[in-house]
């Protein structure tokens, strides 16, 4: 088989495990973006610039504060998803009762700002911040060398997807989340505070963003960009997986993640497009998504 | 009296041309660059500042000229380009500087091969602009990827670095400088064990490192530039690259680079460039005026911006006119001279050629901070540094 494709089974392997790492964090990034999209019916395009928003948090904990790597990765999702409660507050809960079209807009606008204020203060080549000294080094699987770090950052984005998906399909809590997305109103009369949930669940949509940026900070340079580069394949995770889906976000990202990494094997060139000709095939013959349902 | 009148008529004519050649004579100067992507810090808003630098220089010795510099963002993308490239031209503007990427510099190139404008490439790198598809409208002034591959490429050679594998954006300058990087490991003896190409702009080069170690090879040629280039060797250094006995080329490597990926990373790294702000007292003084602004120092092609309108106003001053082929003949048959590049010239092809350097990143402990990161290791002289005007197949060269 490796034959017939001209790689040998240490690319193959390789590439698996590439992919896989790749995929934890689509699939983190999705997530949080299918939660939003669940529970608020807002297509969050902010959702990169918060990616990046929480890789620059982290580096200013750093460069300002002296906090190191493993503070940041509480406080930076922490502070993050505070600002985006605060714009969930002021801004997009004005836009609920509207089509889905506004609050993408408004999302896309504040992306942008982000970016802009972002690259104006710290230009594009991107800053520095250092792999943790607990986790440099790597380990030598035979087939490649496995740095420490790519390992512990699919390990802790995939145990925070699990978590996720338990706390909103199993407790209490996703109960009321997933009933307030059936029927605010009739949750509301049963002394629910409704608009609370959704700001909570706004925030923690973008916290889980902040959280993917902080473990992203050490492999990318932390640049302005890192988050409109990669928000696009989120999108399209998202819909293959089924638009609000939350196990099919979680299987989908990591599904990808594989299939992206053997194209770069095999026709790099295509790399970049296979996400999106998957995306075109799934919409044509199951619209809903993979584990999407049809409404 | 009718012959007279007709001689005091010419005369006159003549006299208002004469004057306007002294004053008044409107030049619109267009700077289109990367103003927001992935090479906007080694080119961009620093190339409108270098650009207007120039102007600043140039009309406090002759207020002649009334000079305007305008500037607009091409996205790296050559649709973008050309269709801003064409407004420009029926708003009269008189010459487009920088341009920062290959794709983006052919679609201009080919637009102004047929207008009354000229195009001053300084951050676009592929060799092509004065190859076989050259124009008279355009003048390649900084550097080339013939000239990177050469210099980096038989550098690490030397160094002993004979098998080597490529990994390149997936557009022309990628391809183009691994072309001729390959020639030139070929020619000496050395081997090429593979390339890929990855998505422009790309941000996980994991996969395509694992690759390049299991080609084997001595050496990753790593043919990208800016963001991509610094997050190659990054992650090159994360999955123990050095550690495997391979090394790492940076064909093409920038001030900008360095400061971003700190001297740990990218310290004893082997480089071909033109310009480092720390060449000379000229250099220095004028990088100092850019950094007070900018923030930053600058970069090759910012600087190479600097140059090139200088010599562009100058040429304008000298023949009185905008008219494009009358100021591209001025310009190619005048050899320039200023404090960044020193002596030089435009060859017919449109190459601008002057002295390159071979450069190593010092280590951290010989840096005497922020900035400090280039030292000379040799000086390649203008006319072994770029591609010899009969290789490039040019029909304005015959």
């Amino acid at each position: 088989m490796f034959e017939s494709l001209g790689i040998s089974p240490q690319v193959f392997f390789g590439q698996l495990m590439l992919g896989f790492i790749n995929g934890s964090f689509y699939a983190i990034l999705s997530l949080g973006l299918s939660i939003i999209f669940g529970l608020l019916n807002i297509i969050n395009f902010t959702h990169g610039a918060q990616y990046m928003l929480g890789a620059f948090v982290a580096w200013m904990l750093l460069a300002y504060l002296g906090i190191g790597y493993w503070w940041a990765l509480l406080l930076a999702p922490i502070i993050v998803g505070v600002l985006g409660m605060i714009v969930e507050r002021v801004l997009i809960s004005r836009l609920y009762h509207l089509d889905h079209l506004y609050g993408l807009l408004l999302t896309f606008g504040l992306a942008l700002i982000l970016q802009g204020v972002l690259r104006n203060a710290y230009g594009v080549s991107g800053l520095p911040y250092s792999v943790p000294p607990q986790l440099t080094g790597g380990q030598n699987l035979g087939f490649m060398y496995l740095p420490n770090y790519r390992m512990w950052a699919a390990i802790v984005a995939l145990a925070v997807c699990l978590a996720t998906w338990f706390l909103i399909e199993k407790t209490r809590l996703g109960g009321y989340l997933r009933a307030a997305n059936e029927d605010p109103v009739m949750l509301g009369a049963f002394g629910i505070n409704v608009p609370r949930m959704l700001t909570l669940t706004y925030g923690f949509g973008v916290a889980l963003a902040a959280f993917a940026g902080v473990l992203a900070a050490p492999i990318y340079s932390v640049n302005p960009n890192m988050g409109a580069d990669l928000i696009i394949i989120v999108f399209a995770v998202v819909v293959i997986g089924g638009m609000g889906s939350i196990l099919g976000s979680i299987f989908t990202g990591l599904g990808l993640g594989l299939v992206e990494g053997l194209t770069k094997v095999v026709y790099p060139e295509a790399s970049s497009v296979v996400i999106f000709v998957i995306m075109a095939i799934v919409l044509l013959i199951k619209p809903a998504g993979l584990f999407g349902r049809t409404v | 009296m009718k012959k007279t009148g007709f001689l005091l008529t010419s005369f006159a004519a003549l006299l208002t041309a004469a004057s306007a050649s002294a004053q008044d004579i409107p030049v619109k100067i267009g700077v289109l660059t990367d103003l927001s992507g992935v090479y906007a810090d080694a080119s961009g808003p620093g190339s409108v500042f270098a650009a207007e630098l120039a102007v600043e220089d140039f009309t406090r010795q002759s207020p002649g000229l009334n000079v305007e510099v305008i500037s607009a963002d091409h996205q790296n993308k050559g649709d973008v380009a050309s269709s801003i490239a064409r407004r420009w031209l029926d708003d009269d503007v008189n010459a487009i500087v920088d341009i920062a990427a290959s794709s983006t510099a052919f679609a201009v190139h080919e637009l102004l091969r047929d207008s009354n404008a000229l195009a001053l490439f300084s951050s676009a790198a592929s060799s092509g602009l004065t190859g076989e598809d050259c124009s008279p409208h355009s003048v390649h002034w900084t550097y080339d990827t013939w000239m990177l591959a050469h210099g980096t490429g038989r550098a690490v050679l030397e160094a002993g670095g004979d098998s080597w594998f490529f990994i390149a954006p997936d557009y022309t300058f990628g391809h183009t400088l691994v072309e001729q990087t390959s020639a030139v490991v070929q020619e000496n003896g050395g081997e090429v064990l593979g390339s890929v190409s990855h998505p422009f702009p790309g941000q996980d080069f994991s996969s395509f490192i694992l690759q390049a170690q299991a080609s084997g090879a001595k050496v990753i040629g790593l043919a990208n530039s800016g963001q991509d280039m610094i997050n190659a060797v990054r992650q090159a250094r994360e999955f123990g690259v050095t550690q495997g006995g391979q090394s790492i080329a940076a064909i093409m490597l920038n001030i900008h680079d360095v400061h971003s990926l700190g001297l740990e990373a990218s310290q004893g790294l082997l480089f071909a460039s033109v310009f480092d702000w720390n060449l000379n007292e000229g250099t220095r003084e004028w990088s100092a005026r850019f950094e007070e602004k900018m923030g930053t120092k600058p970069s090759m092609m910012q600087a190479g911006v600097y140059s090139a309108v200088l010599h562009y106003l100058k040429s304008v001053e000298a023949t009185g006119t905008t008219d494009a082929d009358t100021v591209v003949t001025n310009m190619k048959d005048t050899p320039t001279d200023d404090p960044l590049f020193g002596k030089g010239r435009i060859r017919a092809d449109g190459r601008k050629i002057h002295d390159a350097y071979l450069f190593k990143v010092k280590e951290p402990s010989a840096s005497e901070g922020p900035w400090d990161y280039f030292e000379v290791v040799s000086t390649i002289p203008a006319d072994l540094a770029f591609r010899p005007i009969e290789d490039g197949g040019c029909p304005l060269a015959q």
